[in-house]
């Protein structure tokens, strides 16, 4: 959909340009540390796409953007869940940041539904925990956490500390799912901030813990037993999740569960009821994808419905997937419907947008999916990155046997899964997977960031702090995607940044009506002439710190 | 014991704002990188302004052999990257846990870079969060700041200065401050300033370390004052009341320049209304000799002419108060003056000192219903009010109080730290006659808004 027209006219300078950005950055480092870096910082090439270094510990006294695995793990995965009380076994910073600050909503179904969302439990750890041990308060905690609001599950998250002075959190959890009894669950994770690279080994270690805790407790079908599915990996930032429930709906798909967004226990307790997996970030949450396909024997395939199209594609494929006339044409009928004033405030948006550059520097799967979006408003993406995402995620996962484990991802205890006994059930025949695989339909596949990005763009994975500096002085984008912590450098330099962990108060960006709420922001965003007025009216056009200015 | 929705925060964040406030410093965590990420992200939302904290990012190894060769690969670093005049190093719970010895780190560093030219100053601050709360960490850091660099060795230009050690106020008040100080001509070292380096304009180029801080040789030279101002009653005296405490002496910075060095130490709480402003002007004139001067006697008079005006709207009116132990001080003090009833006056501070300060501060006019809550959380001053049967009509605090106004339907003047869902924190102002003026007026509107809002009818003249 991309107008020839709107491509950069010289795409060769560019990546001349872009390669020499590369040469200086690096060259900045010390000796060591630019070689590491280097191995980080590659050109885009759809067709083969070249080996980045991902996933490593960040080097010391370089700022990254990147979390902690704490991070990834409470505040990520398992935070969007509105009926568990999630427990932080630590000092009180670590709970206290991760208190709300990501933006999941929720929308409880009535005045008794549970919602803890808005509350921040933490054991606030004093020094004589330090010093003899936290697990007796950590049980307090969970006493006066039931005495409070009697939960049907409570979690506990470990913080750094806990794991040095040994506290044992699933002990604590066995323990006092004795001592309360009456069926509720509580289980730990030994998700200390020092354990991994970034949030992304948090992720993994909430993977299992819903695998372990949660997944498959609860067998009862509910509901319609046409097209169920769930949606793996959507966390309902800005109300995403309620418009893409609200796409199902409308076509009739019944979407059991969404990890993690909107979520509640028994939704995962029931969510191997389903007959496809769809996977939306791929890096937090495939774990459970592969886990529950083992055990269930649920197929999984990979979809971003960020961006009008890749969402018309989402459909189509469960639609394909189900193979009846009766959902095809639904979902046919919702598309048009849908795409009508999609179309209308695209073609208004790319007044404004077609030709601009983008820069995307988020998430473990965000810099990839707003791609869509950007081509759909007609804009290059010139520079993307994760902060912690893996090879796979930027090349595909055909390179996962080829990645090497590290002591770092050994630390994250892995759970073999086997088929279940009694529950495995194929969702379809060997043919019938054999036909769709045929049709185009991929199953356990992703492809990464890389093929999508054109021929000699940047990718940069863990963007320092610095380099993000260079970079927007260097190209100045029209627009730079990233999130707080970025925010008001990016600005400072009089370029307008879209937050994409929390979308400034904005959103949904998901499905159709995202799409067009994206349009309109992003439009009004490069369009905003407040940014050209950085410089005032009497500096002289000489001036030094003019030349970085339009 | 345990807690639900916390009114503090970890002593880190605290040092790094007051790291902030020295010139050229860029202030790096020893310890894993997520305290530094969440810290920096919170610090940001609230300031709208970049803040760069830089981590050692200890890993599991670091838990087992020690976090040393991460440190000085850090430093190294840093030193690359951004040539900062200052590192000032924090820990976090993590390097404290393992027994860290920074100072021992920072020794080794200096030694094997002996005589290398641009070796930026390095200082380090304690900050274990299990422990106090923010607000240590913040003075701490101040403190840590003034015993490396004013070490007298900076000669003896004795006696023509004060320091003024300004506490965790906003920039804007920072800013205020300076002008009352400059308008009174007494010549002083204001530390920590980050009345610029958290609040900066927009940038033509980007500078990797912001303008603006306390500079170097002025706080080199706190140690020669005449004499120390604090503001704040309280400061870390919350550190001291752990059990446990190893590794720190903790005291203020104006204490320990008194007993270094002979600095009088002269303590005044945070000025917010008249009498706590009048305090403050008064303890300037005594150490400068010179009379307040006609531009604050005017600002005075203005504000007690709005008190006139304003206080039929606000008196007998109920408040939650809560927040940072001076803060909340200063707060019920200026709510008793103005005829606000604080029913609830709650902290997240441990010092066990609250209570005695604000009888020290109030004397009579301590209002003796008021509930005083320390090491209070959001969720016990819920459960307080509602223990009492009270029903506020106005809180004033931070933005982590929404919660209960919310359910309560009650406005909030969104006053200290943080203040995130609203824009403009860098800016909140206080201090002073003119700072109490725009709070008072706040507090009026906010009422009257209030009233307007729930108003049947609908009004539109007061
Ligand atoms: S571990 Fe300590 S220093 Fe780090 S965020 Fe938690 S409370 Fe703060
Ligand atoms: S790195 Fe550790 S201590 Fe720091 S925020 Fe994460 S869990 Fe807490």
């Amino acid at each position: 959909m991309i107008d020839e027209k709107d491509k950069l006219k010289d795409a060769d300078t560019l990546t001349a340009e872009l390669q020499e950005f590369r040469d200086e950055v690096v060259a900045k480092y010390p000796k060591k540390v630019a070689k590491k870096r280097a191995r980080g910082i590659v050109l885009s090439d759809p067709s083969t796409p070249p080996e980045i270094q991902a996933n490593v510990r960040t080097i010391p006294g370089i700022i990254t953007q990147r979390g902690c695995t704490y991070a990834g793990c409470k505040g990520v995965v398992l935070g969007p869940t509105r009926d568990i009380v999630n427990i932080t076994h630590g000092p009180i910073g670590c709970g206290f940041y991760s208190w709300l600050t990501r933006r999941n909503q929720t929308r409880p179904t009535s005045d008794s539904d549970a919602n803890f969302i808005p509350y921040c439990f933490s054991t606030d750890m004093q020094d004589s925990n330090i010093v003899f041990g936290g697990e007796e308060k950590l049980k307090q905690a969970i006493r006066e956490a039931y005495a409070l609001f009697h939960p049907k599950a409570i979690a506990i998250f470990s913080t750094c500390p806990v794991g040095l002075i040994g506290d044992d959190v699933h002990r604590v959890a066995r323990h006092m799912m004795e001592e309360i009894g009456g069926g509720i669950n509580i289980f730990g994770f030994s998700c200390e901030g020092y354990r991994g690279v970034s949030q992304s080994a948090g992720h993994h270690i909430a993977n299992n813990g819903l695998f372990k805790n949660l997944i498959g407790r609860d067998d009862e079908v509910r509901g319609s037993l046409k097209y169920r599915v769930n949606l793996l990996g959507e966390y309902n930032i800005g109300g995403d999740a309620f418009e893409l429930e609200r796409i199902f709906e409308k076509c009739g798909v019944n979407l059991l569960a969404s990890f993690s967004g909107n979520s509640t226990i028994q939704k995962f307790e029931n969510a191997h009821t389903a007959d496809l997996n769809m996977v939306m970030c791929h890096r937090s949450i495939n774990y459970v994808a592969e886990m529950m396909e083992t055990a269930f024997g649920i197929p999984w395939i990979k979809v971003q419905p960020i961006g009008a199209r890749s969402t018309a594609k989402m459909l189509r494929k469960i639609a394909q997937y189900f193979g009846e006339q009766e959902l095809t044409d639904r979902v046919e009928a919702v598309i048009a419907e849908e795409m009508a004033a999609v179309d209308a405030a695209r073609e208004k948006a790319r007044r404004r947008t077609a030709g601009k550059l983008a820069m995307l520097f988020v998430g473990g799967s965000r810099a990839h999916h707003y791609q869509d979006l950007f081509e759909e408003l007609g804009m290059t993406t010139v520079a993307a990155g994760y902060e912690f995402g893996h090879r796979d995620d930027y090349e595909g996962r055909r390179v996962i046997p080829s990645i090497q484990i590290d002591a770092d991802s050994r630390n994250i205890e892995e759970i073999t899964v086997s088929r279940d006994a009694t529950r495995y059930r194929p969702r379809k025949t060997e043919e019938e997977l054999k036909a769709l695989e045929a049709d185009g339909m991929e199953f356990n596949e992703y492809h990464g960031l890389m093929s999508q990005m054109e021929k000699g763009m940047l990718v940069i994975d863990d963007l320092s702090h610095y380099e993000m500096e260079k970079l927007v002085e260097k190209y100045h984008p029209d627009v730079f995607c990233a999130g707080i912590k970025e925010k008001f450098c990016v600005q400072k330099m009089g370029i307008p940044l879209k937050q994409l962990h929390n979308y400034d108060v904005g959103g949904p960006y998901a499905g159709f009506r995202g799409a067009i709420n994206f349009y309109k922001d992003i439009e009004m965003m490069v369009g905003a002439t407040i940014w050209k007025e950085v410089k005032a009216p009497w500096e002289s056009e000489d001036f030094v710190e003019a030349t970085y200015v339009y | 014991m345990t807690s639900v929705n916390a009114c503090k925060q970890c002593a880190p964040l605290g040092a790094c704002v007051a790291f902030k406030g020295i010139e050229g410093a860029l202030p790096m965590l020893h310890g894993s990188q997520g305290c530094a990420t969440y810290i920096r992200r919170y610090l940001i939302s609230h300031f709208r302004e970049p803040v760069d904290v830089a981590s050692s990012s200890l890993g599991e190894e670091a838990t087992i052999f020690g976090g040393g060769r991460n440190f000085s690969v850090g430093i190294d670093n840093i030193i690359s990257q951004y040539r900062p005049k200052v590192i000032a190093i924090a820990s976090t719970c993590l390097s404290e846990t393992i027994g860290e010895d920074v100072q021992r780190l920072i020794g080794e560093y200096r030694a094997a870079h002996r005589g290398e030219v641009g070796l930026p100053e390095m200082l380090f601050a304690s900050t274990p969060s299990y422990q106090g709360t923010h607000c240590e960490g913040f003075h701490e850091a101040v403190c840590a700041a003034v015993k490396a660099l004013a070490n007298g060795r900076g000669g003896k230009a004795a006696g023509r200065h004060i320091n003024l050690f300004c506490s965790f106020v906003s920039p804007e008040d920072i800013r205020h401050l300076k002008e009352i100080l400059a308008d009174w001509g007494v010549s002083a070292v204001v530390f920590p300033d980050y009345s610029d380096t958290l609040d900066g304009g927009s940038w033509g180029a980007y500078r990797r370390i912001p303008e603006g801080g306390t500079p170097l040789e002025a706080i080199r030279s706190c140690a020669c004052a005449s004499a120390s101002v604090e503001l704040g009653y309280i400061l870390n005296a919350g550190g001291r009341s752990g059990r446990v405490r190893r590794n720190v002496a903790v005291q203020s910075a104006g204490e320990y320049l008194q007993g270094a060095f002979g600095v009088a130490c002269r303590r005044t709480g945070l000025p917010v209304g008249v009498g706590e402003t009048d305090k403050l002007l008064r303890l300037l004139a005594q150490l400068s000799g010179k009379p307040v001067p006609e531009k604050y006697r005017r600002q005075r008079s203005r504000l007690l002419d709005l008190y006139a005006d304003g206080h039929k709207y606000v008196s007998m009116k109920k408040a939650v108060i809560y927040g940072e132990e001076d803060l909340a001080v200063a707060l019920v003090a200026f709510a008793v003056e103005v005829g606000i009833k604080p029913v609830l006056c709650a902290t997240g501070g441990e010092s066990g000192k609250l209570q005695e300060t604000l009888r020290e501060t109030l004397g009579e006019t301590y209002p003796e219903e008021m509930a005083v809550g320390q090491g209070m959380t959001f969720e016990q001053m819920e459960a307080t009010l509602q223990a009492a049967g009270v029903r506020p009509d106005l809180l004033i605090g931070n933005s982590k109080g929404y919660y209960i106004a919310r359910r309560l339907d009650v406005p909030i003047v969104r006053v200290g730290f943080p203040i995130h869902d609203r824009i403009g924190a860098q800016r909140c102002r206080l201090l002073g006659y003119e700072g109490t003026t725009i709070l008072f007026e706040q507090a009026v509107n906010a009422l009257l808004d209030d009233r307007q809002r729930k108003s049947p009818v609908g009004y539109k003249y007061m």
